[in-house]
């Protein structure tokens, strides 16, 4: 009797111990995920505090008269007088009209420099888009310079960066603001254009293309091959001394810094095969060899994780092994496999460092169209644009950072969701 | 199901001095001769000098013995004395398991089931499977029920199939239950009808032998009262193998029970005589429930 009485002072003694000791496991969780959490708020609220300001962009307005002796032209039909054609005069003359006490020289420079230098060529785009402008005038927004933007955000903000401008450049500024003529709008030139050596002409659309069509071919290559590779040593390879080997090996090579893939390509699709440098062709390719082990790894993760009476019953039925996996193994292991490639795929969207070994961190101005195009991809473009040494480059830094960060939560996303939905069907 | 590596012999003493029994030996000699009537003049399947191998342990020991036609033959033994094993070498599931060996004689209707020409797909055809634990396809009862049909082309039409897939279910006894709900999963169902189902789909490509894995090790009594009514039906038209941990199951299904011990056929007799007279100690000691 006394000892059972004993035995329960022990067994509450004990217990006040172990309750203590799980809320205190219990605390060092919740302390990690605020960690955690913490750390990818100061990034977010880092990145979009410095980038929000890209999506907006400086107009000034002016009056432009699309007169044919200032551009030197009278044929709107001719190339070579269009090539010809003196674009720039049209916004310089427009400057000039707006500000017409201003003369000299390296005044009148200074006064040209508060335009976009690609000013007088978005004039001209406009032009050919409606002929009958040839010889009218018309109010119009026109894109500003990156020191004007940058000056003008900063002012706006109560914190003026004016190192870059001079004191008669900040006068006009005020002018035109007074009247009401310069003002932000949405910078659709981000999300238009392809790189620029000009920050304020510069945009995305390059490097997203760029990055589709490379993940596009590293998908088309990677899922079939890592699939069929992964169903292949689970269901039909044999256990032997051989398949340990490829398993190990597989495990290495998910550990392979990326770079050294890099390297490979280049040594053997671009100095071996030829393939053409900076293409989308050979970043898939690199970023397959890459994703390959991953979607490897998962889908026979996948594989496994089947049910064994599952198989049991379809090779019961006199289902040959083919039938069993296509049938039976392969719809159950589905959703597993779709997740691992998802998950390669945004693992392979933002790698940059094999992708500068195979050239596709070349200043591509044009918008690829095809995986034979020169092309570059959204973290390298990244990569490219923090190297920049003008200003207005931060805030487009931060803000392909935003777009890049956009595409990797959608895809993690869709990875979910497509699990979730995919297990629930059969 | 059963811990492989175990000292078995040492099980069983400890397990039988535990219900307070006199010690006896529970050894098998090696020399030990199957008794009683291992053989029928009536064969569906023959079996001759058979031992399987996991890797260097032996799980069966030169086992002899015949499977009448349209009988019920139950196999009953301790855990681990290998009538699974033994079952699962009548359709060459054995085939699935890594560095598993079958040595020996096993016909069916005269024919090698081990010949190197032999296609494990049609002999599975002909020699169907029920499990221990009710695995349907995560399908419909219905794509459950035709899949043997569809794969092995026994149907040219819709409407075939769906013949094949009521007369299945009726003689599974389960077409009243599920005929509203054909298209739900099978999954859904209760334990006891997805063993039916089970069989249900075995049957539906006509085999002509039927081998039952403890079918009944995962049901309440109900549902395998029901089973064990539906096994007696279908051995008027089906050979059938049943392994079962139930000798009471053994003694209400079968015409024939075989006994192992530790991978060795000790005895084959009408189920009446192994019940009433064995004629082997251990046998004996079985069904009077000292070990096992």
């Amino acid at each position: 009797m006394s000892k059972s009485v004993d035995n329960l002072a022990k067994i509450k003694h004990s217990l006040t111990r172990r309750n203590r000791a799980e809320a205190r496991f219990r605390w060092y969780g919740r302390i990690a995920i605020f960690i955690g959490l913490s750390a990818v708020a100061v990034l977010f609220v880092d990145i979009i505090s410095k980038g929000h300001g890209a999506f907006q962009a400086t107009y000034i307005n002016l009056d432009v008269s699309y007169n044919q002796d200032v551009i030197g032209i009278d044929n709107l039909m001719d190339s070579t007088q269009l090539v010809a054609g003196d674009w720039q005069a049209l916004s310089k003359t427009a400057l000039r009209t707006k500000f017409p006490q201003v003369s000299g020289r390296s005044d009148k420079r200074e006064l040209n420099n508060l335009l976009s230098s690609g000013a007088g060529f978005d004039l001209k785009d406009r032009l050919m888009a409606n002929p009958l402008l040839l010889n009218e005038t018309e109010s119009i927004w026109i894109l500003a310079d990156d020191d004007i933007d940058t000056y003008y955000k900063s002012w706006l903000d109560g914190d003026a960066y004016a190192a870059r401008l001079s004191e008669k450049q900040i006068g006009w500024i005020d002018e035109l603001h007074q009247q009401g003529l310069i003002r932000l709008q949405l910078n659709t030139n981000l999300f238009t254009r392809g790189d620029s050596r000009e920050p304020e002409q510069a945009g995305i659309l390059g490097a997203v293309m760029g990055s589709i069509l490379t993940l596009v071919l590293t998908l088309l290559l990677s899922f079939p091959i890592g699939v069929s590779a992964a169903i292949y040593l689970e269901e039909f390879a044999p256990k032997n001394k051989w398949t340990d080997f490829i398993e190990v090996n597989i495990n290495n090579l998910a550990a392979v810094p990326s770079i050294i893939f890099g390297l490979l390509g280049l040594a053997i699709f671009i100095n071996f095969f030829h393939v053409p440098r900076s293409v989308p062709i050979v970043g898939g390719l690199v970023l397959t060899l890459m994703t390959l082990p991953t979607i490897i790894i998962t889908s026979r993760a996948a594989i496994k994780s089947v049910p064994p009476s599952i198989r049991e019953a379809a090779l019961g039925m006199g289902a040959s092994k083919y039938q069993m996996v296509l049938h039976h193994v392969l719809p159950l292991a589905l959703p597993g496999m779709l997740t691992g490639a998802i998950i390669g795929m945004a693992q392979a969207l933002g790698e940059t460092a094999p992708l500068l070994m195979i050239g596709m961190v070349a200043f591509i101005v044009d918008i690829p169209g095809s995986f034979t195009d020169p092309a570059t991809v959204l973290p390298v473009q990244i990569f490219l644009w923090a190297d920049s040494p003008e200003r207005a480059f931060i805030e487009k830094t931060s803000a392909a950072i935003m777009v890049l960060l956009t595409f990797l939560i959608i895809m993690n996303t869709s990875a979910v969701w497509l699990r979730k939905r995919l297990e629930r069907h059969w | 199901m059963s811990p492989a590596n175990t000292d078995k012999p040492s099980m069983i003493k400890k397990a039988a001095a535990a219900k307070g029994m006199p010690m006896q030996n529970l050894e098998v000699d090696d020399h030990q001769v199957t008794v009683g009537q291992s053989f029928s003049d009536n064969a569906k399947m023959t079996m001759r000098n058979i031992n399987v191998f996991y890797g260097d342990n032996q799980a069966i020991h030169d086992v002899s013995i015949d499977i009448a036609k349209n009988q019920v033959i139950a196999m009953i033994g301790p855990s681990g004395c290998g009538k699974s094993t033994f079952l699962r070498t009548l359709n060459r599931m054995n085939d699935t398991v890594e560095g598993c060996r079958v040595e020996g004689d096993i016909r069916m209707d005269g024919e090698n089931l081990y010949a190197p020409k032999l296609d494990v797909v049609e002999l599975r055809a002909r020699v169907g499977m029920v499990f221990q634990k009710p695995n349907p396809f995560p399908k419909s009862i219905y794509d459950n029920v035709a899949y043997g049909a569809k794969i092995h082309g026994l149907a040219d039409t819709r409407v075939d199939l769906d013949e094949i897939v009521e007369n299945s279910l009726r003689k599974a006894s389960l077409w009243k239950e599920v005929k509203e709900r054909l298209h739900q999963p099978g999954t859904g169902l209760s334990g006891g009808q997805q063993q039916r189902l089970c069989i249900a789909r075995a049957i539906a490509v006509s085999p002509e032998v039927i081998l039952m894995d403890e079918p009944c090790s995962a049901l309440d009594p109900i549902a395998t009262a029901r089973i064990e009514e539906l096994i007696k039906e279908l051995s008027e038209n089906f050979t059938i193998a049943i392994v079962t941990h139930s000798m009471q199951q053994a003694a209400r299904v079968s015409h024939r029970t075989a006994y192992f011990h530790l991978g060795k056929l000790i005895e084959v007799n009408p189920t009446e005589q192994v019940f009433t007279m064995p004629q082997h100690r251990l046998t004996e000691a079985y069904i009077t429930g000292r070990f096992g």
